[in-house]
């Protein structure tokens, strides 16, 4: 913990779950996508739903979407900047589940080539959890640099991934690979402690049954 | 890392340095950043800590639901008139214009968190103009601030919904009486005392929002809290000590806030949250 965890983050208020915490997802879920978000179904479960709108929860999703930091004054009237920029959205409240965190959004996005799915929740002080990915059980943070890889699911993949890693003088910290059906799509999460050596994606995207090749950046 | 108050003190007294030096000297270590980087980023928290307050006084700022607005403002006005003295007038006054500014959507500094972020500034910013105190002084004084933050965090909790009101403002009065005792003059043992008595003050007291909000009865807490951390370093610097050591009184806070119940840890299910106009405001967001 440093001292800066205790004095700061600089933040939109009203609150680093429900405000800065979102923001934060609204922007790993636009990274996950990959390009700019063209459209946007977002469902709100729990308590982002109940006490959202008194937080600015919503904008602060929307704002993150944009791309917008935690600290950015443009949160308060992201409605207005997703209009000029031409993000259509809709934001839903889903039904109360208990089987959820209490602050916890979905969000259906699509960009001009790309489509996801991105559960994830805001677990407490701004900090923030992915639990989904189109489908797939993720469990990430996004405070690390973190690689996604979407891959078929094949003998030695992990392996080649970890190989070219290790020649580039990458220590992993964190993985996690997951999959719905045996040998059909996976998914593969890396997290680091360290910045991402330039060119990683490129040299990922070449291996063979790898789909694509996705960097998240501590936002 | 130092991990207690009480090696804080005895570290910082070996050395014959303020807090504020040691804990800086200590964090460029073990971040590998150097003291002015560090410097330089707190003075940037502290900018925002200043805007953040003087918008507030300044103007009346509503919240977005409207429930709260312009506090911080009506008690600047009042300032030259007040029983307690413009001192206490204006921490309070400065501490409800940055919790103004938060509900607005504004930008803030979590101070240790947005619901508390009021506290740090209205007191060191109101001392430090009192005692004619440099801008580099009070960015000083939050280091030591930080410092006192950490070891509740370390030992206790700093949210709300772990431990309740008492975890997040008393931290923060905590943490503020400390920097307040630093920016005065005082010694590193009287911080420390200061740090206990803040804690001791507010040790039960629950987070009880209207509708889940960050504004009743928060708003106003951080002005109790910024002019309990004043006094606090008063009490200190005039002698006064605690008896039980702030180590433990850390300790006991947090043993408190895990025998609360959830209904009072920022569930908005307890205290003014369920009263008869909390539970109208509620239905009416």
């Amino acid at each position: 913990m440093n001292l800066f965890d205790i004095i700061g983050p600089v933040m939109i208020g009203p609150s680093s779950s429900h405000t800065a915490g979102a923001v934060r997802l609204g922007n790993m879920a636009r990274n996950i996508l990959g390009e700019e978000p063209r459209r946007a179904r977002i469902i709100v479960y729990n308590s982002f739903a109940k006490t959202g709108r008194g937080h600015g929860t919503d904008k602060a999703l929307i704002a993150g979407l944009l791309g917008f930091a935690p600290d950015d004054e443009r949160i308060k009237t992201s409605f207005e900047e997703a209009g000029k920029r031409g993000l259509v959205y809709e934001l839903v409240a889903g039904e109360d589940d208990d089987s959820l965190h209490p602050n916890t959004a979905l969000f259906a996005l699509e960009g001009a080539t790309r489509k996801t799915e991105v559960m994830g929740c805001s677990i407490g002080g701004g900090r923030v959890k992915i639990t989904a990915v189109d489908g797939f059980e993720v469990d990430f943070s996004g405070e690390y640099p973190t690689i996604i890889t979407v891959h078929r699911d094949r003998p030695g993949i992990v392996a080649r991934v970890t190989t070219h890693l290790a020649e580039k003088g990458f220590n992993i910290a964190r993985m996690r690979v997951s999959r719905k059906t045996k040998g059909e799509k996976a998914l593969m999460i890396i997290e680091t402690d360290e910045p991402l050596p330039e060119g990683i994606k490129e040299v990922l995207a070449s291996i063979e049954d790898i789909c694509r090749v996705l960097l998240i950046l501590p936002v | 890392m130092i991990r207690t108050i009480e090696e804080l003190v005895i570290s910082a007294e070996k050395r014959d340095c303020k807090i504020s030096a040691l804990v800086r000297e200590l964090e460029a270590k073990s971040t590998g950043s150097t003291e002015e980087e560090l410097f330089q980023r707190m003075r940037s928290y502290f900018e925002v800590m200043k805007e953040a307050a003087n918008r507030g006084v300044a103007g009346e700022i509503r919240s977005i639901s409207g429930i709260t607005g312009g506090e911080g403002r009506k008690m600047w006005n009042a300032a030259g008139t007040a029983l307690a003295g413009s001192t206490v007038a204006k921490a309070a006054a400065r501490a409800m214009a940055v919790s103004n500014v938060n509900a607005s959507m504004g930008k803030i500094v979590a101070a240790p968190t947005a619901g508390s972020c009021g506290i740090l500034p209205g007191a060191v910013l109101t001392v430090g103009e009192k005692l004619s105190k440099s801008d580099d002084e009070i960015v000083d004084s939050l280091f030591t601030a930080s410092a006192v933050g950490r070891i509740i965090a370390l030992n206790a909790t700093i949210s709300g919904a772990e431990g309740g009101c008492q975890a997040e403002c008393g931290a923060a009065s905590a943490m503020a009486a400390a920097a307040v005792v630093e920016l005065a003059g005082g010694s590193p043992r009287q911080a420390a005392h200061a740090v206990a008595m803040a804690l001791k003050a507010v040790m039960g007291l629950v987070c009880d929002p209207v509708a889940g909000l960050v504004e009743v009865p928060c708003v106003k807490r951080n002005a109790m809290g910024a002019v309990e951390a004043i006094l606090a370093a008063d009490m200190a610097m005039a002698g006064i000590e605690s008896v039980i050591p702030p180590d433990e009184v850390i300790i006991a806070m947090k043993e408190v806030g895990r025998m609360m119940p959830d209904r009072l840890k920022e569930t908005a299910m307890g205290g003014v949250a369920v009263t008869p106009t909390g539970k109208r405001l509620s239905e009416k967001i």
